[in-house]
């Protein structure tokens, strides 16, 4: 069995498990075979009603989260990427704070104006950052890219403070928003997230190729035959869609977009054939279990999933990095 | 296979390189020159698409290089960049299999039997099989450029681009490199233009050469015809020498670096030469640029000491050379720095005399025993047996000598021997006709290269009387000597 079969069965392994414990655990536990033997009719009604969203959700904003997360390494070469460098989530973060701050309520979608305003925020911050990289600099060099990200991310973030030094004694509903959480949220988010995940995560897909090729730089790419400014526009374009859903449907979860990607490619190599695939499932197992572990510690009470998230990631992270430079150095 | 018309460009609206024009034959290799800043890369690049031209055109198996996609122009074309860092890991295989992306179609891009073999051909190509499952960063210097070497074979494009491939690699490494890509040209008729920093590795790799000036074309043609002394010099703004390379017919250079200040140069004299029992020597301070027949570093070079060793009759070792050096060491001459010749004649028979001109003098230094001789006329059908050289003629020169004057020193040298052979009547034994020479003769003319300058020392230059003159003298003497110690008169 060769090194990559062994990563997807492993992943897939993994996953699997975490959904398990993520339907089964919690206040009430939940058995397995309530899948199949639906004549507990509560305990049906919480795994399909309760649970089984917020997994799934937990799962598919893991997934996106990740999957993006190594998709922008790769594209800016740069370990320290993450979802949130291009300032995308900063709009989705705004447009949700707006709503939140403005106690605004569109007609017809009516509880789900929150995740729409964050879409939008989303979407127009993600136009407004690659029109602005590609004034600065038509070739939409990487350097641009990120310098781009952080004047637009870090203007957003300053409307964000305003409007939470503005908002006095209600911070608690914008805080815990945006540490983020996947709770209460039901069936209706999962189908307002799920197209962008699985257009964007095809079109990353797609560049699987592509960005094994960017990693030796652009100009490297040029010559082996990619169309680098056709093939970055979609990178960006396919990214941004994942975070910008994601973060509306669930705030600004932290650290699962930086270290699943890392953690992944330590482990499996950075092949973005597997990386992407192998980055999506393992970050769909981590939220999954990080969402858990939120919602069991110190239960009744949850905490938000961006806590758990940093406070698992990190040490989790630093030990691989850790073994993986010390096999190196031997 | 590939023309550059009037092509101009570069990064912001000042053209770097202006109207340049030159085209490719299959199968050809062109290196780019020139000083750093005259465009050379800037010229690749757009070549390669990476900057846009102004104006002008690139055509590429006759079609103009724009029409073609990203991939397209990519099975034409493969460029080998300059060592570069990278900042996640690839195994080597996986980055060599990249060099398939543009012979790959398709949502899921299947990897054919074809693209297996090109890949595992680029990897034995370049001898880097065996790191296959590597991963890059984990390579030296020199591994990693094979890498990619064999990342641009495995593209199997019938143009190859290379921008200065072997920076940063040490000699061995470049030397690997360079041979890899000459022989895959020769091979697969691959069409290669390199840009090189270096003249002579370009000199020696190239059928033809491109030097650029300040964004323009300096000249392009055979290297025998682009590195020319007084080209190189005003386009590298350098002083150079230009010189053959021992065993290709490629024109090196080297640089002459600005002279020291003007010393009062040491000069060769009379008594300098040393004659004893065993040989006849002289240890000059400075190294003189010799050109001789000696047995001990023979051929062209500087040296500083030189002697004329006397061996026995039937001297006759197995390894001639290594007993010479053995003697020499024992001696305490330093090995890479001594001419050594050798003659059965006693060596306190030597004629040693110092002959002055205007421009300086010249020592001749003769040693001659006629036991062997032999009149070159008659020579073709006749066999001899091989004996130890009679007559050794040392022509030193207190003068600044042109490569013409050392050939022409050695003719002028050659034909008053030959007339001292007359004027004494040595016979060949054989023939009995009179002798030009012996069997073996050795004769080495050497140089300060300091002073005047002497273009000529043929029979009518003041440099060539002395040395036809001299000769002449010292040989009679010696022949006379020779006669009488052989009890001849």
């Amino acid at each position: 069995m060769n090194k990559a079969t062994l990563a997807y069965l492993v992943s897939i392994a993994t996953l699997l498990v975490a959904v398990w414990l993520g339907v089964s655990i919690g206040t009430v536990k939940i058995p397995i075979s309530t899948f199949w033997d639906s004549t507990d009719t509560t305990a049906t009604n919480i795994l399909y009603k309760i649970r089984m969203p917020r997994v799934i959700l937990a799962g598919l904003v893991g997934a996106s989260l990740a999957i993006a997360g190594a998709a922008f390494q790769g594209l800016l070469k740069n370990p320290l990427a993450d979802p949130y460098t291009l300032g995308v989530s900063s709009g989705a973060s705004v447009g949700a704070v707006m709503t939140l701050f403005f106690g605004i309520s569109l007609p017809i979608v009516g509880t789900y104006t929150l995740p729409v305003f964050s879409m939008a925020g989303a979407a127009l911050t993600m136009f407004l950052v690659i029109g602005f990289a590609r004034l600065v600099d038509r070739s939409m060099k990487m350097e641009t890219i990120i310098l781009t990200g952080i004047i637009f991310g870090s203007f957003l973030g300053s409307i964000l403070s305003l409007m939470i030094a503005l908002t006095g004694e209600e911070l608690r509903q914008i805080i815990g928003w945006l540490l983020g959480s996947v709770s209460m949220r039901g069936w209706n988010y999962i189908y307002m997230i799920l197209p962008f995940v699985i257009i964007g995560s095809i079109i990353l897909w797609l560049n699987r190729m592509e960005l094994n090729a960017m990693l030796f730089g652009e100009e490297r790419a040029h010559h082996l035959g990619v169309n680098v400014k056709r093939r970055k526009f979609m990178i960006l374009i396919g990214g941004s869609i994942l975070t910008g859903s994601a973060v509306a449907v669930s705030g600004t979860i932290g650290f699962v977009g930086l270290v699943v990607p890392h953690m992944t490619r330590l482990m499996w190599g950075s092949d973005h054939r597997h990386l992407l695939t192998l980055s999506f499932m393992n970050g769909a197992t981590l939220l999954i279990i990080c969402d858990l572990i939120a919602r069991t510690i110190i239960s009744p009470t949850e905490l938000p999933v961006g806590v758990i998230t940093a406070f698992i990631g990190a040490p989790v992270f630093a030990f691989i990095f850790y073994r993986q430079r010390r096999k190196g150095a031997l | 296979m590939l023309h550059v018309n009037g092509i101009t460009g570069g990064y912001g609206k000042e053209p770097i390189v202006n109207n340049i024009s030159f085209h490719v034959n299959k199968g050809e290799v062109l290196g780019i020159l020139g000083p750093n800043g005259s465009g050379k890369s800037t010229l690749l690049k757009i070549v390669s698409g990476i900057l846009p031209k102004q104006s002008g055109t690139v055509q590429i198996d006759g079609q103009d290089s724009g029409v073609y996609s990203q991939k397209e122009f990519a099975r034409k074309v493969a460029v080998l960049p300059q060592l570069h860092a990278h900042a996640f890991s690839h195994t080597v295989k996986d980055t060599v299999a990249l060099g398939r992306y543009p012979h790959q179609s398709g949502l899921f891009s299947t990897w054919s039997k074809e693209d297996e073999r090109a890949v595992n051909e680029a990897l034995a190509y370049t001898g880097i099989t065996r790191y296959k499952d590597t991963a890059i960063e984990l390579l030296s210097g020199g591994e990693q450029q094979r890498v990619f070497v064999a990342q641009a074979l495995a593209q199997e494009a019938p143009i190859l681009l290379l921008d200065e491939p072997t920076n940063h690699l040490d000699i061995a490494h470049q030397q690997q490199l360079l041979d890899t890509i000459r022989n895959h040209a020769v091979e697969k008729g691959v069409t290669v233009i390199s840009v090189f920093h270096d003249v002579n590795l370009a000199s020696l790799y190239c059928d033809r050469l491109l030097l650029m000036d300040r964004g323009q074309i300096a000249i392009i043609g055979d290297p025998q015809d682009v590195i020319q002394e007084a080209i190189i010099a005003s386009v590298y703004n350098a002083r150079v020498k230009t010189q053959p390379h021992p065993e290709l017919p490629k024109p090196q250079m080297t640089l002459l670096p600005d002279t020291m200040e003007e010393t009062e140069q040491p000069v060769v004299r009379k008594k300098d030469i040393v004659i004893s029992s065993d040989n006849v020597s002289l240890r000059a301070i400075n190294p003189l640029k010799t050109v001789s027949s000696a047995v001990h570093n023979p051929g062209t070079g500087w040296y500083r000491s030189f002697v004329n060793r006397h061996v026995d009759v039937d001297y006759n070792p197995s390894d001639v050379k290594a007993e010479m050096a053995e003697y020499l060491q024992q001696r305490d001459f330093h090995l890479s720095d001594t001419v050594g010749m050798m003659t059965a004649v006693t060596t306190e028979h030597a004629e040693v005399e110092e002959y002055r001109g205007d421009f300086g003098s010249v020592i001749i230094m003769v040693t001659a025993g006629v036991g062997n001789a032999v009149d070159v006329s008659q020579s073709l059908h006749r066999d001899r047996p091989e004996r130890i050289g009679t007559i050794n003629t040392w022509v030193i020169v207190n003068g600044h000598l042109s490569d013409e004057a050392f050939i022409q020193a050695m003719i002028t040298a050659t034909e008053a021997k030959t007339k001292a052979m007359h004027t004494e009547n040595i016979e060949d034994p054989l023939t009995g006709t009179i002798a030009t020479g012996t069997s073996t003769d050795s004769l080495l003319v050497a140089a300060t290269q300091t002073g005047e300058q002497l273009p000529y020392a043929g029979p009518i230059t003041p440099l060539g009387k002395l040395i036809g003159h001299g000769v002449y003298d010292c040989t009679v003497r010696a022949i006379t000597a020779y006669k009488k110690a052989k009890g001849w008169t």
